[in-house]
């Protein structure tokens, strides 16, 4: 769908609505990427993406206008080639996932190294997903014992076998390349499993997936 | 354990009342199945909408209890909750359209509710319906920020007018009656009206005071918890500024105070009691504390603790130790799974490793500590490792539900 970019061409917005921590992560990615623009609330980071359309939106979870959610309701339609990776220090859960069924396409949170995050802004902008092990783990508890197949309707609705082998290497620290060589498999297997994963916790209406998140709300 | 699941309506999902939803999360079935048995049942002499209106006053409200970071973020606009998807909106809509349909073509053909009273009794549900949606709104107006008075009183003015519309309509509806019925049902419909508008008020205000005194305790609480963290954050800082060249030491106190704080604030991490885990999270914590490495834990589902599971925790815990210390690494993975029936741990850091094969000579706690306790519990324990490349320790042990477990020592 997108054509790789070379790594330093990759044009990158950080919307987030703490200054200083959009100056600190400017400064960690800024030889790595270009850095086209800067917003700090809903309304600010849509313009932003709709003048500059840039190639990959840093996006908080937590700001002003609705949250990371609106801004990706709002432009996503007509932004299809712009990626959104979330970068945030909540980690409620239903924030997380909530970011990822809005067309996120990653999550890692703030505390992640400068290499690691330019690691998962490439990865974003080739069109792949970047499930840090917490998320892997949200998605292995979201989708956890589904597993008997008599009651599944839509293949949507569940992990496969494989998938959920993937997600475990994940939640296990591995990184893909390492989830390849223990399974066998080429990293280019693990990024599609990855990608159908992400598709699944996106488009899925499983009423489980829903009541998980209202029961983590509630407990 | 033993408490009963309550059905309760989810504010957050709901096209009329919610009841569809919460019954539909009660029962463990899809929504929309609910909602064709409510519009099936209502051709049966409106048996449907009955049913659908004494469940609306019985459940209660669900509204969502946030971590303190998370309804702050709610309350200042910093996070979007969860909109209807419009799909489930328009299919409710066709059902609805195609639930009149029937109804109407079961009047035409006579089989029906007889005419004279099924306007009156349609007019004053939909007033009725107005009027305790409004109440529902109100008393969730505190977290939802909705006390738009104009629109509240006309809402109201007009549920109020429709049920008044449909109580005329009855008494006149009698004409031939004498002046003595006209009178006797006059009084009883404006009695029905005026219970039917008054009492969700009265209803409320019995369940606004016990909401009140819940909320102070919960308030109380959380300021004692706020106090305890900002005092800690203050220690924290304290520290930082006393040992600014210390660069292992300044990291793990900071790491330290950034879970405190955001488990308080976002917090499904915090998870009391004796669970799992929430042991393998305080496990995590205590050697990350203790050996100053971060130590990123993962868990997912839980159970209860009995002495096998504790084994498994503890080796687990000597497994991150010797990650720790043996590995020479900045990060160690811990991931740990349950489904009720096993429960699993996974220890692993990408250090120096070593060779499993000549564990026996030089490493007695992988043999005792590690391997020794959790067989000892019929579990597995599963080393990899490779010189250069990391180790992996994978520790399962089976759930035993029911039977007797015999005691481990104390926890330390």
């Amino acid at each position: 769908m997108t054509q790789l970019h070379p790594v330093n061409e990759l044009r990158v917005a950080i919307v987030d609505d703490h200054a200083m921590f959009r100056t600190g992560v400017r400064a960690e990615i800024a030889d790595a990427v270009d850095v086209i623009g800067e917003a700090e609330d809903v309304d600010s980071a849509v313009k932003v993406i709709e003048d500059l359309a840039p190639d990959v939106v840093l996006l908080d979870v937590h700001m002003p206008g609705g949250g990371g959610i609106e801004v990706i309701r709002r432009v996503h339609p007509r932004h299809a080639d712009t990626k959104f990776l979330a970068l945030s220090v909540s980690d409620a859960a239903e924030d997380v996932i909530g970011v990822i069924r809005a067309g996120a396409r990653g999550y890692v949170t703030k505390n992640i190294s400068g290499t690691e995050l330019v690691d998962a802004i490439t990865r974003v902008a080739a069109g792949d997903a970047v499930f840090s092990p917490r998320l892997a783990g949200f998605v292995l508890d979201a989708f956890a014992g589904t597993i008997e197949v008599a009651q599944v309707d839509e293949d949507l609705d569940r992990l496969t076998e494989r998938e959920r082998e993937v997600m475990r290497l994940i939640a296990r620290g591995y990184a893909y390349k390492e989830v390849a060589k223990e399974l066998f498999i080429s990293i280019k297997t693990v990024e599609t499993h990855v990608s159908s994963v992400l598709r699944k916790l996106q488009l899925s209406s499983r009423h489980e997936l829903t009541r998980w998140a209202n029961d983590r709300r509630l407990i | 354990m033993t408490e009963y699941r309550r059905a309760l309506r989810p504010a957050d999902r709901r096209l009329v009342a919610g009841v569809s939803a919460g019954l539909a999360d009660h029962l463990g079935v899809p929504v929309v199945a609910v909602r064709v048995a409510f519009v099936v049942a209502s051709w049966f002499n409106g048996a449907g909408a009955i049913a659908y209106l004494l469940l609306w006053r019985f459940m209660p409200l669900a509204t969502p209890e946030l971590a303190p970071g998370l309804e702050s973020a709610t309350r200042r606009g910093l996070r979007t909750s969860n909109r209807l998807p419009v799909r489930e909106i328009v299919q409710a809509l066709c059902l609805a359209a195609v639930g009149l349909g029937v109804f109407v073509a079961m009047q035409a053909s006579g089989r029906g509710i007889a005419g004279p009273v099924l306007a009156p009794v349609l007019i004053g549900l939909v007033g009725i319906a107005v009027i305790w949606r409004q109440f529902d709104d109100a008393s969730l107006g505190r977290w939802m920020r909705q006390t738009s008075g104009l629109a509240f009183a006309t809402r109201i003015a007009a549920g109020i007018l429709l049920v008044a519309v449909a109580v005329v309509y009855v008494i006149t509806q009698d004409r031939g009656w004498s002046a003595i019925a006209d009178m006797g049902v006059a009084v009883l419909a404006a009695l029905v009206g005026a219970a039917l508008i008054l009492g969700p008020w009265l209803f409320k205000l019995v369940g606004d005071l016990d909401e009140e005194r819940r909320e102070r305790v919960r308030s109380q609480e959380r300021a004692d918890v706020a106090a305890h963290l900002h005092d800690s954050v203050l220690q924290t800082l304290a520290l930082l500024q006393k040992n600014p060249g210390d660069a292992a030491q300044v990291a793990t106190l900071a790491r330290r105070q950034e879970r405190e704080l955001r488990s308080w604030l976002y917090g499904t991490d915090n998870t009391i009691g004796d669970r799992f885990a929430a042991a393998v999270r305080a496990t995590a914590v205590e050697v990350e504390v203790d050996h100053q490495i971060p130590i990123e834990a993962v868990v997912v589902g839980d159970a209860p603790m009995d002495a096998d599971v504790t084994a498994l925790v503890r080796a687990a815990r000597e497994a991150m130790v010797n990650a720790a210390k043996h590995a020479g690494v900045d990060r160690v993975d811990v991931y740990a799974e349950t489904d009720g029936r096993t429960a699993e741990v996974f220890v692993r850091d990408r250090g120096a490793g070593f060779d499993p094969e000549r564990i026996a000579d030089d490493r007695m706690g992988v043999k005792g500590s590690i391997i020794g306790r959790v067989e000892r519990h019929g579990g597995t324990a599963r080393i990899r490792s490779t010189p250069g490349e990391g180790t992996e320790v994978a520790l399962t042990v089976p759930i035993r539900q029911g039977e007797h477990v015999p005691e481990e020592e104390a926890r330390p």
